[in-house]
Order: structure tokens, then C-alpha cells, then sequence
């Protein structure tokens, strides 16, 4: 009532006019009409103020990540999520990029000298490094070094042979009981799908394994646990097992911690995917092919279309003849 | 006209020649466009596939 009369009587004089009797009539409560009560209740101020206080709102909320003025509970600590970890440029990162193949090598020398006393890989088969990261008779050599039981033989029973191309790699631990026993209760997960079974996938892992520090004070690790900061919660089964000059790569790279970490990471990468290179080719393919047909159906249609929407229909009168 | 006349004339006119029009232009396209794309992306990911690095290890394992 107040607002819209001031608003009136500053808006318009004969209104002011007309309106001097109510005006009289509330004189206790109305306030006299200056320029500045005329400035607080015009709508531009309100809308602006508004706007004002929206956009600071928005932008603490942008900035800070919670709304201000409202503090947040959370019944777990940031620690439990594990800390995010950083993204790292891979060779294989970009729409059409493949693996880098000489790291999958290295990679896979990394995992079979030191994840592999640990870490199955179940859903690799010797064959599958074949073309990929050795040749045909490097993978035979290193298969039959491998003791494989098979059988059962004419007499039923089972027996030992060299590996070969078909079987798949072996496992550390002959069933999940023996591989807790082995590490304090922990169980080391299948490293096949490793990589798309964590969030963050390869930079996590990179993470993971180069991320060993020791425990901030106050954080209390138990015995044969292992303080990583990535890993969600912080205490993690696995000990740091990377350590500079563990391996000894024949194309003579550099054995750091980071290096292998890349290297088997990017094999690991491509155990989860070994589709990847294939997959990215067969996309632009298939997105050249496509936009190619759509430019020439947009084409086609307004071909078809043009006389259609370009006629002019006349109506020409019958004209009456009789007469 | 001249054009549209001789492409009726050697490709639509007899629905066999058309018919293996289409089967060899797919055929044909289809190799070109594969050997096209594979030999972008093989420049594009240079030095970093198996075909890259293949003769490093099998010059090795003859030796
Ligand atoms: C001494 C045995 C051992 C070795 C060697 C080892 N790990 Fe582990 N790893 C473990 C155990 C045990 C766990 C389970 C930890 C847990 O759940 O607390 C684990 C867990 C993991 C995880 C899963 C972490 C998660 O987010 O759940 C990854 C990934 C991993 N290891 C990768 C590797 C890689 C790569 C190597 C080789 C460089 C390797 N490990 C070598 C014992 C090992």
C-alpha cells in the first residue's frame, strides 16, 4: 500500500493530485515523498537488488562450492572418498589416439616381475599379447615356461605340460583363501578390468602406486597396513611396491617410479580395453561415414522439396459459360 | 545432357550392369576408404603401435 502509493505520487502529478485526500487521510502512517523514499521503492531498485543479491549468492556457491551462510554436516570425513587424483596427459587420451605399444611392453615386464607374485590377470591369454606387445615366439617361449596342469590323461588323471598360446595367465594363488593368507587378510583383486572398475581409472592407479607417503600425524595406520592417500579411507593392504631401478627395461628406458608406474598402468589400461586402438578407428569411420549421409539426405531432401515449396497455387474461377 | 544420357546409357539401362555397378562401387569404396583412413590414422599415432616397433624384436628374435 505504502510503495505503490509513493510510486504513484511520484510517477504522475495529476495522479498526486487526485490522491491528496487519502493521502491526508493516512497522514500518520505515510511518510512524505522525497526523492530518496521515490529512489527505495522504485521497482528498478528492488529488481536490481534482486539481481544483486542472486548473483552473489551464485557466484560464493561457484566459488566455494556450498551455499553461504549454511553450514554443511557430513557423517563421514573427505578422507573416507579418497583423495581425487590429478589427470594426467596419456598418449592414448585424444579421440584418435592409440596405446603407446612400446609401454604396454615395458608395462607388461613391470607386471609379470612385480604385480604378478600378487595380482592375477585373468582374462589375458598368452595369445592376446601376441601383435600387441611381442611377437609370436617370444609369447610361445615365455608360455612354456610356465607349468600348466591339464588332463585328464587315458588313465584319468591329471598332468603337468609347458603353457601354450591358448592358456590364460597364471595365477599367484590357487583360490582367493590362500591369497588372504598371503596378505594379512587383504585380498589383491583381478587386475584385468582393473582399470574400469576404479573411478578415475588410469590416473587413479598411477596415483595410487606413485601416491605412498607417510601417515599425516594423527591418522593412526594398524600394523601391516599401509598409509595411501588416494585410496578411499587411506589405509590400503598393498605396500608400496614400485621403487626406482626395480626393473631393468631392455630398450633401455629409465626404471623410475614414475616410469613404471605409466608403463603398467598403460598395460593394465590395455588389458581392460584391448579393443581400444580398433574401437577408435572404427569410430572415425563410422563418424565420416554418417556425416557424409546426412549432408547428402539434407541435400537430397531439399532437392525433392524445392518445386513443392516454391509453387504458387492459383484458383481460376469456372467461368460460367451458359450465358 | 550429353552426360546424364551416357550415364543412363551405361549404368541404368539394363538392371544387371546396374546391379554390379552397385556391388563393385561398394567393394571397391570399401577398400579405398579403409586404406584412406587406416594410412591418416597410422601417420596420426606414428611410432606408437605394434607396427611401429614390430622389427625391433622380430630382427632380434632371428638373430
Ligand atoms: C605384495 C603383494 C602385492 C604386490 C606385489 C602388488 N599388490 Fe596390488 N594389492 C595387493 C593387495 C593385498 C591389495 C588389496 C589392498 C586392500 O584392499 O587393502 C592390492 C590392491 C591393488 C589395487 C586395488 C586398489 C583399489 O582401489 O582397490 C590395485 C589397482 C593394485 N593393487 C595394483 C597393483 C599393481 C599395478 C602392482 C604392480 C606394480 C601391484 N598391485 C603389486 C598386494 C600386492
Amino acid at each position: 500500500m505504502l510503495s505503490r502509493q509513493a510510486l504513484r505520487k511520484a510517477a504522475s502529478p495529476l495522479l498526486r493530485q487526485k490522491s491528496i485526500p487519502l493521502a491526508v487521510r493516512n497522514a500518520s502512517t505515510s511518510s512524505s515523498s522525497t526523492a530518496f523514499q521515490s529512489f527505495l521503492n522504485s521497482r528498478l531498485t528492488l529488481a536490481s537488488v534482486s539481481l544483486l543479491t542472486a548473483g552473489s549468492v551464485a557466484w560464493y556457491t561457484h566459488l566455494y562450492g556450498s551455499l553461504p551462510f549454511l553450514a554443511e554436516v557430513h557423517a563421514s570425513h573427505a578422507s573416507d572418498e579418497g583423495l581425487h587424483p590429478p589427470k594426467y596427459p596419456w598418449p592414448q587420451d585424444g579421440l584418435l589416439d592409440t596405446f603407446d605399444h612400446a609401454s604396454i611392453r615395458r608395462g607388461y615386464q613391470v607386471y609379470r616381475e612385480v604385480c604378478a607374485a600378487c595380482h592375477s590377470l585373468d582374462r589375458i591369454a598368452w595369445r592376446n599379447l601376441v601383435g600387441v606387445s611381442h611377437t609370436v615366439d617370444e609369447i610361445k617361449a615365455m608360455a612354456e615356461e610356465i607349468e600348466y596342469t591339464d588332463g585328464p590323461n587315458d588313465e584319468g588323471e591329471m598332468f603337468q605340460r609347458p603353457g601354450k598360446l591358448a592358456d590364460y595367465m597364471p595365477a599367484p594363488y590357487p583360490n582367493e583363501e590362500a591369497a588372504r593368507a598371503g596378505n594379512a587378510g587383504a585380498l589383491p583383486p583381478d587386475l584385468s578390468l582393473i582399470v574400469k572398475a576404479r573411478h578415475g581409472g588410469a590416473d587413479y592407479i598411477f596415483s595410487l602406486l606413485t601416491g605412498y607417503v607417510d601417515p599425516p600425524a594423527g591418522v593412526e595406520i594398524r600394523d601391516g597396513m599401509n598409509y595411501n592417500p588416494f585410496f578411499p579411507g587411506g589405509a590400503i593392504g598393498m605396500a608400496r611396491v614400485l621403487f626406482d631401478g626395480l626393473v631393468e627395461y631392455e630398450d633401455g628406458t629409465p626404471a623410475t617410479t614414475s616410469q613404471m608406474a605409466k608403463d603398467v598402468v598403460t598395460f593394465l589400461h590395455w588389458a581392460a580395453e584391448p579393443e581400444h586402438d580398433e574401437r577408435k578407428k572404427s569410430g572415425l569411420k563410422a563418424v565420416i561415414l554418417l556425416s557424409a549421409m546426412t549432408v547428402i539426405s539434407l541435400y537430397v531432401k531439399r532437392f525433392k522439396w524445392t518445386p513443392i515449396k516454391n509453387r504458387k497455387i492459383f484458383y481460376d474461377p469456372p467461368v460460367d459459360k451458359t450465358h | 545432357m550429353a552426360f546424364s544420357t551416357t550415364l543412363y546409357n551405361t549404368f541404368f539401362r539394363r538392371n544387371s550392369v546396374f546391379v554390379s555397378t552397385i556391388f563393385v562401387g561398394a567393394f571397391t569404396f570399401g577398400i579405398g576408404f579403409d586404406t584412406a583412413v587406416t594410412s591418416f590414422y597410422d601417420k596420426w599415432n606414428k611410432g606408437k603401435q605394434w607396427k611401429d616397433i614390430r622389427h625391433k624384436y622380430v630382427e632380434a628374435a632371428e638373430e
